[in-house]
């Protein structure tokens, strides 16, 4: 088995993982930095559950190795808010119940932060299709889509 | 339960004559990586053993999209379908086809040269470990038959890469380099129809960029595929088409991909087009055209017969849409 050392970027932190080269970012985030807001479904790169950001861009930890973002911004969901203060699709998602295991919602969110970073007035077309690799087993979407297009008004409100 | 990835060696090389030198002997069974969103899931279900990935993500050289002095456009291999999908440098049917390609999240991560280089698929080979070893290793597996076509002495596992089509009809190049030296070949003769060797190129050598000349061609993609959001093509078809001032054909390209273990290109069909005026009723006879010849196997999730009534659809679907295109 391949040992290496990884100097991972993780939500601004500098982390140095011992680790076998291997390892999936999935792994590395879940097991060896013990930061399980990334959840692990099809582990196929199928359903978007184990999303994170890459330098501000949506990717699958689950068909990504660690070896590969070496160097790179990650973004997780632990990674999201400003301390005690959710970011502005957390709160929206729990408002509106946009979440019901649960299980699909980090990778919404985080799929969704990177559309609203560069789209901040989204319609719905492209809530759809920035989310269409996401998949969630109970809410039927509607709730999530209503909920990222709540946290884009209250974002642009603010600007105002 | 975590699928893992077995045990494997990485590197990163930092220029294409370190990739080139890492993968140069056999041996070593050295394997590139690009986005690694075909690879990774591939060593996952234990299809590929090897014993150090090489990666290609940190050879600057081999990002981004060039437009040269005569218009055409060189993409480098690592350019992202994200990046290609929202370029305004590239062919429109490039973007287009990009943006059809599995998930946002994938496109993000997937690059063109992985692209044009993605395994080819098949009902069996595409299975957990544990059920091919019940069911018995196929042809593409190590084993010694076909289950697909069990008195057949060669793998029919499609070939699966939407992007391949579309370059193949827009007449592009790619360029090969290896430390034994470069060369330049075009798209359409990458392909071999053999599920298991199903590229011309040798294993140590590195696509490092494809070349699509200017074309005045009117163009379109049409892709068939069960969930629109992520889903690899049941069927994809690409074709550009030359009008000349009266609205009569001069040239013709149609491509047929996930259809057969290479891009298949509809020769007669073609050929039918050249001087004819792009009527509806030309488009349906070039359709039928298109589609005679293929015998698609029963190697994916539709039936055959439809997905063979399928071609002739969507060949008509793209003549349609290209014959309107405003260039
Ligand atoms: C859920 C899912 C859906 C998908 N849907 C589609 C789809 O709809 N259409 C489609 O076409 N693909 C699809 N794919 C396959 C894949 O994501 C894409 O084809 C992608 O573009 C591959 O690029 P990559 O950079 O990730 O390749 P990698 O996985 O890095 O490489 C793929 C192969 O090419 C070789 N390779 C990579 N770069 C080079 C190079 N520069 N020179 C020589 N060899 C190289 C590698 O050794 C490997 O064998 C899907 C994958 C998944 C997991
Ligand atoms: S766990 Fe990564 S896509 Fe399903
Ligand atoms: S809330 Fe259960 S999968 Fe989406």
């Amino acid at each position: 088995m391949t040992e290496s050392i990884l100097r991972l970027t993780v939500n601004g932190a500098l982390h140095t993982v011992v680790t076998s080269s291997h390892r999936t970012l999935l792994e590395v985030l879940r097991k060896d930095l013990d930061m399980t807001g990334t959840k692990h479904g099809c582990d196929l790169g199928e359903c978007g559950a184990c999303t994170v950001l890459v330098d501000s861009k949506p990717m699958l930890s689950c068909i990504t190795l660690a070896s590969q973002v070496e160097g790179r911004e990650i973004t997780t969901i632990e990674g999201l808010s400003d301390g005690p203060f959710p970011d502005e699709l957390q709160t929206a998602f729990s408002e509106l119940g946009a979440a019901q295991c649960g299980y699909c919602t980090p990778g919404m969110i985080l799929s969704s932060r990177s559309l609203l970073d560069t789209n901040p007035d989204p319609t719905t077309d492209d809530i759809n299709e920035a989310l269409a690799g996401n998949l969630c087993r109970c809410t039927g979407y509607v709730a999530i889509i209503s909920a990222v297009h709540l946290a884009a008004t209250r974002t642009l409100g603010r600007a105002e | 339960m975590t699928i893992q990835v077995p045990p494997v060696g990485f590197v990163s090389a930092g220029t294409l004559e370190e990739a080139a030198r890492l993968v140069s002997d056999p041996d070593d069974r050295a394997v590139l990586i690009a986005g690694g969103t075909d690879l990774v899931p591939k060593l996952k279900r234990h299809q590929a053993a090897p014993i150090t990935l090489v990666s290609l993500a940190n050879i600057e050289a081999m990002h981004g999209i060039a437009i040269t002095d005569d218009g055409a456009c060189v993409i480098g291999a690592l350019t992202t379908l994200s990046e290609i999908a929202s370029s305004p440098d590239v062919p429109t049917m490039l973007a287009s086809a990009a943006a059809t390609v599995a998930s946002p999240q994938i496109r993000n991560s997937a690059t063109i040269g992985g692209n044009l280089c993605v395994d080819t698929r098949c009902n069996y080979i595409d299975m957990p470990l544990t059920w091919r070893q019940a069911r018995g290793h196929c042809l593409k597996d190590g084993g010694d038959t076909c289950w697909v076509a069990p008195a057949s002495d060669r793998c029919w596992a499609i070939s699966s890469t939407d992007l391949a089509p579309v370059v193949i009809a827009l007449n592009a190049s790619v360029r090969l380099v290896s430390s034994r030296g470069e060369r330049v070949v075009t798209a359409d003769s990458l392909y071999r129809s053999d599920g298991i060797n199903y590229l011309t190129k040798t294993s140590d050598e590195i696509l490092v960029d494809v070349t699509i000349p200017a074309t005045t061609a009117r163009t379109s993609f049409q892709k068939l595929r069960r969930r629109g959001s992520i889903d690899f093509a049941l069927l994809s078809v690409a074709c550009a088409v030359d009008v000349d001032s009266e609205g009569r054909c001069d040239t013709a390209r149609i491509v047929v991909g996930g259809i057969a273990s290479a891009p298949v290109s509809a020769t007669d069909a073609e050929e039918f087009l050249v001087g004819k005026q792009l009527t509806p009723e030309v488009i349906d006879e070039a359709s039928e055209i298109a589609s005679k010849p293929v015998r698609a196997q029963d190697n994916t999730d539709t039936g055959q017969r439809y997905r063979k009534w399928m071609i002739s659809v969507h060949v008509a679907k793209a003549l349609t849409e290209a014959a309107t295109e405003r260039v």
